[in-house]
């Protein structure tokens, strides 16, 4: 796929997306466990920082969660 | 209502910090308290066959202002030692190769794995993030980097934006990071598709190579790659339990994408008794230096999902679909489950990982191909790989909320490709590589 063609499809994308996720969540007093450190998306960015280290320098991939790695000879 | 005035100021913490974190890096917590909070940690990267050791120290600050305004500071330490493969191929005979300052070698004893094992780097790297509301539907973050070798130094910077939608179930993201390294390769750069002399540094002026446009080949020059990172992303608030997000990447890189240290060998493809065997002129085997595209284009597409089980464990899954304009294309399973217990917490994890070669990737050239490719690189990273990582992370939480953490993990590479002929044929060309790993840290 075209990196183009990808980005104006986007919009389209996010407002099906948005649309559709309209029904989806919770009331903001419904939102106790989803509130707790170990939910959050990025639980430990410690270890994903050194994890995505390791696999930026052994692999042909990298990024992906956040920003592609890097930023080292590593690879 | 069993409502009370504790837990209506608890709903507007939970409310304000729940909504998403996109960015690495960039973390939510749920006490609101202007206080610095700590997390240290202390990496050992072992390979077997006395190949790589990494040890990695790292600790990570981050100031509190409200549950959406945060000031991270991350500092990293970085020591390697050991050897790496150097891109030949192993041999039925004795290699002798110039070192990468060009004036020194090393040899690799008849049916070993070519092994560089001058290899060995320090780096240290300091990341800034902020991350703050603009407004009730709006937040913002911003960032950079700065991350040093004695051959390598890159500077990012990033921003982001983040628009609530739904009572903020729905985060929609955009992220912008910029990106400029320069590289200054030990006894300068190579030209690649060149000829490595055989023994002393100073390198051809000569031939082969249509085109190339890397720089000069002589010593002490440096060269420039330049980064542009775009993420689209979409988290949405499931139900009660369940968190989901979507995100797009596209990432561009241009400038010097190839591997100065990493070289290729000529196989000799003529029929004759040296078939399959290197390829030598004037008595000496003969190397060339690598060479790769000078952009690459590459864009994933990532989805994560985290449910909590009535049990209060928490499964955490994620896949990432890879493909970029040098053909690699790589898929990326990655599956964590957290026990949950009072104080402590037990994590095993899953990583499987798959991908595809790059299309110019060859384990070697042959005397009749080696002087008419465009790019090639034998670097194992770019060919068909998979790999597999086991883990287990293992937490305490001690009453005063500081934490004390450990993981052990197990990484397993495996390359195929291209069995060779002749001679080659009887040599391990992709032999597997397993790391194990220890982290040891302290959240306080």
């Amino acid at each position: 796929m075209k990196p183009i063609m990808l980005l104006k499809t986007l919009p389209l994308v996010s407002t099906i997306l948005l649309l559709g996720c309209s029904d989806l969540g919770v009331k903001p007093w419904e939102r106790d466990l989803l509130a707790q450190d170990d939910m959050s998306i990025i639980s430990e960015p410690l270890e994903s920082g050194l994890n995505d280290h390791i696999y930026f320098s052994k692999e042909a991939s990298s990024g992906g969660q956040g920003f592609g790695g890097g930023g080292c000879g590593c690879n | 209502m069993a409502v009370t005035k504790k837990s209506n100021q608890d709903f507007k913490q939970l409310l304000a910090s729940a909504s998403c974190a996109l960015f690495a890096g960039n973390t939510l917590a749920v006490e609101v308290q202007e206080d610095w909070k700590y997390d240290a940690a202390t990496l050992i990267y072992v390979e077997g066959d006395s190949r790589v050791t990494a040890i990695e120290p790292v600790i990570s600050a981050t100031k509190t202002y409200d549950s959406e305004t945060k000031l991270n500071i991350k500092v990293a330490g970085d020591t390697l030692t050991g050897a790496s493969p150097n891109g030949a191929t192993p041999s039925d005979a004795v290699q002798t190769y110039t070192g990468p300052s060009g004036n020194g070698s090393y040899t690799t004893p008849a049916n070993e794995q070519p092994l560089d094992d001058t290899f060995k780097d320090t780096r240290v790297s300091a990341a800034v993030n902020w991350v703050a509301p603009l407004n009730r539907d709006w937040s913002y973050g911003t960032g950079g980097y700065i991350s040093s070798e004695h051959d390598y130094l890159s500077l990012g910077v990033n921003g982001s934006l983040s628009r609530y939608f739904n009572q903020k179930n729905t985060t929609l993201s955009f992220g912008l990071a910029l990106a400029s390294d320069t590289i200054s390769p030990v006894g300068g750069t190579p030209e690649g598709l060149t000829v490595m002399s055989a023994y002393t540094g100073d390198d051809d002026d000569d031939d082969d190579d249509d085109g190339g446009d890397d720089d000069e080949d002589d010593d002490e020059s440096s060269e420039s790659k330049n980064g542009v990172d775009v993420i689209f992303g979409v988290t949405q608030v499931i139900n009660r339990k369940t968190i989901m997000q979507f995100n797009y990447g596209i990432s561009s890189a241009s400038g010097y994408n190839t591997d100065p240290y990493k070289i290729l060998s000529v196989i000799d493809d003529s029929s004759g008794t040296n078939y399959g065997g290197n390829y030598q002129i004037d008595g000496s085997n003969v190397y060339l230096y690598e060479k790769r595209p000078e952009s690459r284009v590459k864009q994933s597409i990532y989805w994560q999902t985290k449910y909590q089980l009535d049990n209060n464990d928490i499964l955490n899954l994620s896949y990432r679909y890879m493909f970029d304009d040098w053909g690699v294309t790589s898929h990326t399973v990655d599956f964590k489950y957290r026990f949950r217990f009072e104080k402590q917490y037990f994590e095993p994890q899953v990583r499987w990982y798959k991908q595809s070669k790059a299309d110019f990737y060859q384990r070697y050239l042959t005397s009749s191909n080696y002087q008419t490719e465009d790019y090639a690189s034998s670097d194992y990273r770019l060919g068909d790989l998979d790999t597999i990582t086991l883990g287990l992370r293992y937490g305490y939480q001690f009453e005063d909320n500081t934490e004390f953490y450990t993981r052990f993990s197990v990484y397993q590479q495996t390359n195929t490709g291209d069995q060779g002929f002749g001679k080659l044929v009887s040599q391990e060309l992709y032999p597997d590589t397993t790391a194990t790993m220890l982290t040891l840290g302290y959240k306080f």
